[in-house]
């Protein structure tokens, strides 16, 4: 199994450490407990999801947007109740990356989640999601840094 | 459901409610999301994932006859069982795991028209509770794989033999070579694209209505038909794996009932990839 990346956000490490001890199923009812809780949009997102960024590569309808308070980042993801693998992606990086500044969001390597063992569970397509969603998460971050630069 | 040439194969959604307790029943939910079953599913059935319980963990192949009677006997499920199918997406994966149960040749396998989409949007039940059943008895057969299976060799020599059709299932961005995936799909790494020579464009979805039940016989037979794919021929379909080119097999075999239909699961991503193999754009 891969080594957990040192550069990770505190809470995404402990995250991941928790997929990583877990077994097959664990794993599975880990990922269904994350789609469980990912909250649901703030009401002044609600109505303008179409300001919102779609995650295009993803095979069901992705949406993201980000708040940034105090150089902090905060994520806000739209997934299908109809895709809960999607839905368990998006609600962990939305918890392991709340509060973490662009930065350290872009110094996510791209591979984090191998040291998940996701892989031993899901087939390739099916983890395609969570590299998709960061990326667009990253896509925010890098956008929050231009604003604070400007 | 008048006009089908195997009306049996397929059941409504009340027919499964009235057969939840039924214990000659058994209902299999196969999905594309695998942990859509765990988020709620209806009442009574038992999960059987494509990847983790149909595919073969190492070869690129399907289980095997001893792994087929173990999964049988593990979901309660014997030789004499009615497993009604039903799924996500148009119940592509239905079709799909009720292809590889006819494999291994299971006598009484149908489809819950409508799929989960139908069932939700009735207000039906769904629940997380997971069952258990006593094991079934289960004897198969060797997987037969010449029967409504495809391997690539043969289509090479089937698109240049007449009296065939070749039916290219995927949307019309693949087939055109533009796409190696579905929009909105992850492009995958398919080395090529376009499609396989004399294959007709019909979209798998264009079988189905919006509320993902089955268009009428007279539609689906013009559907075809008008692509030239008509009964009297050798047929295989394929897309890029062989789930959505399961479904319209089940379409030609039970709903048309054209009696020569093969799927090619090797698909596109196979023959994509595959070295001097020809293509058209």
């Amino acid at each position: 199994m891969s080594e957990i990346p040192a550069s990770l956000p505190p809470r995404l490490h402990a995250i991941v450490a928790e997929f990583q001890a877990a077994n097959r199923s664990e794993k599975l009812e880990l990922l269904l407990e994350y789609a469980d809780r990912l909250p649901p949009l703030p009401d002044w997102l609600r109505d303008n999801r179409a300001d919102m960024e779609q995650v295009h590569e993803c095979m069901t309808p992705v949406r993201a947007a980000a708040e940034v308070h105090g150089g902090r980042m905060v994520f806000h993801i739209d997934v299908a109740e109809e895709s809960p693998t999607v839905r368990g992606y998006a609600a962990l990086l939305r918890e392991g990356l709340d509060g973490a500044t662009p930065e350290a969001v872009l110094a996510i390597p791209g591979d984090f989640f191998y040291a998940m063992g996701l892989q031993q569970v899901l087939s390739p397509q099916r983890l395609n999601g969570i590299s998709y969603l960061l990326a667009y998460l990253k896509r925010l971050a890098t956008r929050a840094l231009a604003h604070r630069g400007a | 459901m008048a006009g089908y040439a195997h009306p049996e194969v397929l059941v409504d959604t009340a027919w499964v409610a009235d057969h939840l307790h039924d214990p000659k029943v058994r209902l299999v939910e196969s999905n594309e999301d695998i942990l859509l079953y765990d988020q709620g599913h209806i009442p009574g059935a038992v999960k059987i994932d494509w990847v983790a319980d149909l595919n073969d963990p190492v070869v690129r192949d399907y289980l095997d006859r001893a792994r087929f009677e173990q999964l049988m006997i593990a979901r309660g499920i014997s030789n004499d069982t009615t497993v009604v199918f039903y799924g996500d997406k148009h119940n592509w994966w239905a079709t799909y795991a009720l292809w590889v149960f006819k494999l291994f040749g299971h006598a009484d396998a149908r489809i819950m028209n409508g799929g989960r989409a139908k069932w939700i949007a009735e207000g039906r039940q769904l629940t997380r509770e997971v069952p258990t059943y006593s094991p079934g008895v289960y004897h198969a057969p060797e997987r037969d794989d010449t029967t409504i299976r495809a391997f690539r060799d043969q289509v090479l020599v089937h698109i240049r033999q007449p009296g065939t059709a070749l039916v290219d299932v995927r949307s019309p961005q693949e087939y055109s070579g533009e796409r190696t995936h579905m929009p909105e799909y992850p492009q995958e790494g398919t080395l090529r694209g376009g499609h396989i020579p004399t294959a007709v464009s019909i979209p798998w979805a264009s079988a189905v209505h919006d509320d993902s039940t089955f268009k009428s016989a007279d539609e689906l037979r013009a559907l075809y038909a008008g692509k030239n794919v008509t009964p009297d021929k050798d047929v295989i379909s394929y897309c890029r794996i062989g789930e959505r080119s399961s479904h319209t097999w089940f379409v030609l075999s039970y709903l048309l009932g054209y009696p020569k239909v093969r799927n090619y699961d090797g698909s596109w991503t196979e023959w994509g990839n595959g070295v001097g193999l020809p293509i058209e754009k």
